[in-house]
């Protein structure tokens, strides 16, 4: 069963001078995370605004749970959880008066607030800090705490715009750490990443967006083998590079090239592991020891820039 | 729903007592927004009241209290609209209006906490004006009244800080705005001094601006004739009272669907 359907959403911006969404289909299926990947300007909040019944498209239709978007965001909003790009949590007020807030909003009643509160504090590793105002937070300890926000009414579906922007790299990690739990748990989740490594990561499936448009959409291998087979690397010491070229390019049946720097060759396969199979023999008859060997898949922005033609991060917009 | 009234009531509440909430986390909110005001007060009874001659018992400060606490409420625009930027800039109002609550509670609630505030700001200054001089001699009836229409004031242009909050892009420029609109406001009137000294065209502006009628009528209700600006008995200046109320009325029948509107197609 499909969570989530966006059907030919569009909208547009400055009386349709600026098409954000241009035509995107999408859907979810129930118990599945996917991940929707594009650099900036691409359409992702604008996607993620309309299907949490923030923003009307100007036209295609939406569908969250089950439930018209457009027609009933009353009641989509009672079965979802968003988490933005911003961390939406009062910065004066503490953690615990954040959630107990958020409770009582959601109609849980002041005891249950409480106790929910607490529960997702504990659970987010929050607990000693819940007494302290959200200023004092670290980027990723309010983003966990906006997660926790979220997750007060356990959502049917589950939106995260951006979840890990602008963390540093230990925030990145815990974020992730705390995502793949909920995953775990069978959460239905809409992720939007400009982080190739993040949907790579946490998705089941990826689409990937440019211009207000789906470009491609698959599993992450599926996408890396649209792209193209894998590179099979070998570094050897320097008085082995000559016969190690003719060796790679013998096996790859195209020219090895070689990064000087690091005494790497390289070269296309088509045969995967068979290839690396052939290559350690052929080495070894020859009487060369490899420093390292390896297959390399090709990374989402290798897959990023041979669907768009530009690279995924250098689009800015504004 | 069946009770989704008794739901919007009890979500409003919740985003009031957050407000509230917020004053006692950041007390120099309320510390500031008390001192400005009676620092008004101190500053104009003592740089002003000894050189304005008005022929009131009592002197001048029985004439600039009303004028200062109008101003005071009137600066209740401008706080709402910062506040409210302020939470559209953090993600906020997005959160907010991603929950299964009445849609109008997160406004509703945030023009009566500003409005509970003003109750504090009034009380203090009120007590603050006693010490300088002020003796208001309308009768407890009429005093407060004078302060329910002062509260009025303030909670009906809250409504249009709603509008200029959600509509801005920056929380400064909503500071800047409000500040530009309500600064000639308060002194384009009869507040601190007579209109009949002012230009022709400024006096008729002055006259039929709400500021200036709403001066007139607290003057009324606290007991005191309205010597500061009844020029030609231009109806305004004779019927303070009866106008204000339809000055209010006009603001919240403008603002409090306009406001809506923007709040739910804000973003």
């Amino acid at each position: 069963m499909k969570s989530v359907i966006a059907d030919n959403l569009v909208k547009t911006y400055d009386k349709g001078k600026v098409r954000a969404l241009d035509g995107l289909s999408l859907d979810v299926e129930e118990g599945t995370v996917l991940s929707v990947l594009g650099p900036n300007g691409a359409g992702k909040t604008t996607c993620v605004r309309i299907l949490t019944t923030l923003l009307r498209p100007d036209s295609g239709s939406a569908i969250v749970g089950g439930i018209d978007v457009i027609k009933n965001p009353d009641k989509v909003r009672e079965i979802i959880g968003l988490s933005g790009q911003y961390a939406a949590v009062d910065e004066i007020l503490t953690g615990y008066d954040n959630l107990v807030m958020f409770g009582q909003l959601y109609h849980l009643g002041k005891k249950q607030s409480i106790l929910r509160a607490n529960e997702l504090l504990e659970r987010f590793s929050l607990t000693e800090a819940a007494k302290r105002p959200i200023k004092t937070y670290s980027g990723g300890m309010r983003r966990r705490l906006d997660l926790a926000a979220s997750l007060i009414v356990k959502p049917k579906v589950l939106f995260l715009d951006e979840p890990t922007t602008g963390l540093d790299p230990r925030g990145r990690q815990e974020m992730w750490g705390v995502i793949e739990e909920l995953v775990k748990g069978g959460v239905t989740l809409l992720l939007t990443t400009q982080y190739l490594e993040e949907a790579d990561q946490l998705a089941d499936d990826i689409v990937v967006i440019d211009t207000g448009k789906v470009i491609a959409r698959g599993s992450s291998d599926q996408l890396k083998k649209q792209v193209g087979g894998e590179r099979l690397e070998v570094v050897v010491d320097a008085v082995h590079v000559a016969k190690t070229l003719e060796i790679v390019s013998r096996i790859s049946g195209v020219k090895a090239t070689l990064d000087e720097g690091i005494r790497q060759i390289s070269a296309p396969v088509s045969t995967g592991s068979q290839a690396l199979f052939e290559v350690l023999r052929s080495l070894d008859e020859a009487g060369i020891h490899a420093l390292d060997v390896g297959l390399k898949r090709p990374s989402l922005d290798d897959v990023f820039l041979s669907l768009t033609g530009h690279a995924a991060e250098s689009k800015e917009v504004k | 729903m069946s009770n989704s009234f008794g739901s919007a009531i009890r979500d409003t509440a919740i985003i009031t007592q957050r407000q509230l909430r917020l004053l006692t986390r950041v007390p120099e909110v309320l510390i500031f927004s008390t001192i400005q005001p009676v620092m008004f007060v101190l500053l104009f009874r003592y740089v002003f009241g000894g050189s304005i001659d008005t022929g009131q018992p009592g002197g001048y400060v029985q004439l600039l209290m009303p004028g200062i606490f109008v101003q005071t409420v009137a600066f209740t625009l401008a706080g709402t609209a910062s506040g409210l930027a302020e939470d559209m800039k953090k993600g906020l109002i997005d959160r907010f209006r991603s929950l299964p609550i009445s849609q109008s509670a997160l406004v509703v609630g945030r023009t009566l906490g500003d409005s509970l505030l003003n109750i504090v700001v009034l009380a203090v200054m009120g007590i603050a004006g006693y010490i300088v001089g002020w003796r208001p001699t309308g009768g407890w009836g009429n005093v407060a009244l004078g302060f329910l229409f002062l509260l009025m004031f303030g909670y009906a242009l809250s409504w249009v800080g709603v509008l200029v909050g959600l509509s801005a892009s920056d929380a400064r420029v909503v500071q800047n705005v409000s500040f530009i609109v309500t600064f000639p406001l308060t002194f384009l009137s009869n507040a601190f001094a007579p209109t009949t000294g002012m230009p022709r065209a400024l006096q008729y502006f002055a006259e039929w601006n709400p500021v200036s009628t709403m001066v007139a009528a607290c003057r009324e209700l606290f007991g005191l004739e309205n010597q500061f600006g009844a020029t030609a008995g231009s109806f305004p200046s004779e019927h303070p009272l009866t106008t204000s109320i339809f000055y209010m009325i006009l603001i919240m029948v403008i603002f409090v669907p306009l406001a809506l509107r923007r709040y739910r197609r804000s973003g």
